[in-house]
């Protein structure tokens, strides 16, 4: 049995009943030995991770994972994690989503995490369609490209999911692909050690809707797709930029210093604080010391 | 014991510190945006959270969160976030989630008159979410009643793991009266129950005599999973019938087998009563004061005021029915909660009085009402 495997099973729970619900030569679980890899690594606590998902098939990832775990509404895991985050400041949280969960019904939340900077981690797994409802296009789908709904080829332009998380104020952004296994657990353990909110895409593909409707082949062929359409940071610098927007940038794309949200509002609780000790605050009752 | 002058909005941000609340979300809305206010300006002071987040979408997720993560925590609005806060009362309500939703409604639908009071979220309150769950909605009269049921919301949700809703008219939220500030000592807080039991033994969603399973914090050890998706006892999504049945069942139980303690009203003037009004909120007030005239008049009038609107009081109204010639049900809607009294005791002998301009019923419209029975 390869070392992986040893690793993966302390962190899979034994009391679901497996397999899992994804399409045989889905991504998703790379995605997901690429987060227990990193966790592993950096070594924490399962007590002190939270892992929590949106809606679609990247949304039932946490159910297999032995952390405290919740799967949430469409398009809101962030802001479910975000109160959580503020009451355990403690835990590690780490949110999952897919394209059209993160950046579609999700957006607002989206960018307003990363404006906040609020110390959460989220890996979005970008496979270009919504795959559980049958294949329709998604904020990521290319340009001409077939969906369920886009029968004659799509007309809308796709979101760049991390120039758009750096404009919104996170702090560490980074892409690579499910392809790239190793790299993507690098990146991903690099973003939970980040403080601040953190965006991992994780680029997929759904081979069972939109590689169909598209004529790209198995998931083995989509696979390939990602191995040669992909390109490190370091070898994209050297192309023209007309080049560079045909690849996937796979790296560190952006990595600042900022305090957190949690950093910010202890010094609202500091100074609001000094205004009047708690203690006294409580023994004069509702309203006595306003 | 201090007194002073308290605004309604005030008084509910007041009730949640002494119930306990350490966490507030919310979105600026007008007839609601008080409470958020003087919570950023109270809850620091505690080491409590404030935050204003994106919309109230995710602010009634952020207050799910922050309890998932053991705080007390509350948003407020007014109808048309309400709206918005559909999908998460569904989903706190499917994940047995504590939280307290206060709804100082204004005129509907729609943007409406965001300034003038109405009574029009009665019904939504209780099926606004799609599916079947139950809900506990509580509602005041004045100021102090403002303070004293937002403390029993955060009781209930804490004791049977519901969201709770907290119903106000805009009258009350806006008005300022008399407040007694009562000594913290004596004010009753309920927090949830947790356990200690191994963690591999503790079940999320088992079946306990009160129906209401422990719910420790994410972080405190035990690790278990949340979802929307019916679930069976370890919250893992289930499509068996024999676990989903169960779940509603229980869930349906731990609301409806507590009654006693869950419904409140108070009755007046029912013995040798052949009118009987039933009232809620600011109406409740013109209402009383139209009882007081009419008896004046000597005619045998009483009233019920309900603090709790759901569950319904169903014993109660089917027991006044019994006693009433006629029930008279003033509501500033086109006749909401009337449905349930007509329900109960029969259309023939209800009587609305009803207004849905952004004007609160007088007294006299009621008293009108009572001449006319």
């Amino acid at each position: 049995m390869a070392k992986s495997e040893h690793t993966a099973y302390a962190y899979l729970r034994t009391t679901k009943k497996f397999p899992n619900i994804w399409c045989a030569g889905c991504g998703i679980g790379i995605v997901m030995g690429a987060l227990i890899r990193a966790i592993d690594r950096i070594g924490l606590d399962k007590d002190d991770v939270a892992v929590v998902s949106g809606i679609g098939c990247s949304g039932r990832m946490p159910v297999y994972l032995d952390f405290n775990t919740m799967h949430t509404t469409h398009g809101r895991a962030l802001a479910f994690a975000t109160g959580l985050k503020l009451a355990q400041p403690k835990l590690h949280v780490i949110v999952v989503m897919g394209d059209g969960d993160a950046l579609a019904i999700g957006g607002n939340h989206f960018i307003h995490a990363a404006r906040r900077n609020i110390d959460l981690t989220a890996i979005v797994i970008n496979n270009a369609i919504y795959g559980m409802t049958g294949g329709q296009y998604s904020p990521t789908t290319p340009l001409e490209m077939r969906a369920a709904t886009a029968p004659y080829g799509h007309v809308e332009p796709p979101f760049p999911i991390c120039e758009l998380s750096i404009a919104a104020g996170a702090t560490f952004v980074a892409r690579s692909t499910v392809y790239h296994a190793v790299e993507l657990d690098k990146l991903i353990e690099k973003a939970i050690r980040k403080v601040g909110f953190s965006v991992v895409e994780a680029v997929s593909y759904c081979h069972t809707t939109y590689g169909r409707m598209n004529k790209m082949g198995s998931a083995v062929d989509m696979m390939r797709i990602l191995k040669d359409h992909s390109i490190s940071l370091a070898a994209a610098e050297k192309l023209m930029p007309e080049e560079r927007a045909m690849k996937i940038v796979r790296g560190v794309l952006h990595d600042v210093e900022k305090p957190d949200y949690l950093t910010l509002y202890n010094r609202v609780i500091e100074r609001a604080k000094a205004t009047i000790s708690g203690k006294e605050f409580l023994r004069a009752g509702p309203g006595g010391l306003e | 014991m201090t007194v002073r002058l308290m605004q309604g909005n005030e008084a509910v941000g007041w009730g949640a510190i002494a119930a306990g609340c350490r966490f507030y979300a919310g979105y600026p809305i007008t007839p609601s945006t008080e409470i958020a206010e003087m919570l950023s300006r109270e809850l620091p002071k505690l080491g409590g959270i404030f935050i204003q987040m994106e919309d109230e979408i995710a602010s009634l997720a952020a207050c799910i969160g922050a309890s998932v993560g053991g705080l007390k925590a509350m948003t407020a609005t007014s109808g048309p976030g309400f709206s918005l806060m559909q999908e998460h009362i569904g989903y706190a309500a499917m994940a047995e989630v504590p939280c307290v939703i206060v709804n100082v409604q204004r005129l509907g639908p729609s943007t409406g008159q965001p300034t003038s009071p109405s009574q029009g979220d009665v019904m939504q309150a209780r099926w606004g979410t799609h599916g079947d769950h139950p809900i506990i909605v509580l509602y005041p009269t004045s100021v102090p009643e403002a303070f004293d049921l937002t403390v029993t919301a955060f009781n209930m949700a804490e004791k049977y793991r519901t969201p709770v809703i907290l119903l106000m008219d805009e009258v009350v939220g806006h008005m300022r009266e008399r407040f007694e500030s009562p000594a913290m000592e004596e004010i009753q807080v309920v927090d949830r129950m947790g356990t200690d039991v191994p963690p591999e033994w503790y079940k999320p969603f088992g079946d306990t005599i009160s129906d209401v399973p422990p719910m420790p914090s994410f972080g405190s050890g035990y690790r278990y999973h949340i979802t929307g998706l019916y679930h069976d006892p370890m919250g893992y999504p289930t499509q068996r019938l024999d676990e989903i049945t169960p779940w509603i069942e229980r869930v349906h139980r731990k609301i409806n087998g507590h009654l006693e303690d869950i419904l409140l009203y108070k009755e007046e003037n029912l013995e040798e009563a052949n009118t009987v009004i039933v009232a809620y909120g600011a109406t409740a007030r013109s209402a009383r004061h139209a009882m007081k005239l009419a008896r004046q008049h000597r005619h045998h009038v009483g009233m019920v005021t309900l603090y709790t609107i759901w569950p319904f009081p169903e014993e109660v109204i089917q027991r006044v029915g019994r006693i009433a010639r006629r029930i008279v049900v003033p509501e500033m809607n086109l006749g909401q909660l009337a449905l349930e009294v007509e329900r109960l005791v029969g259309r023939h002998k209800v009587i609305r009085v009803n207004r849905a301009d952004g004007e609160m019923i007088s007294p006299q419209m009621i008293l009108d009402a009572l001449e006319g029975a």
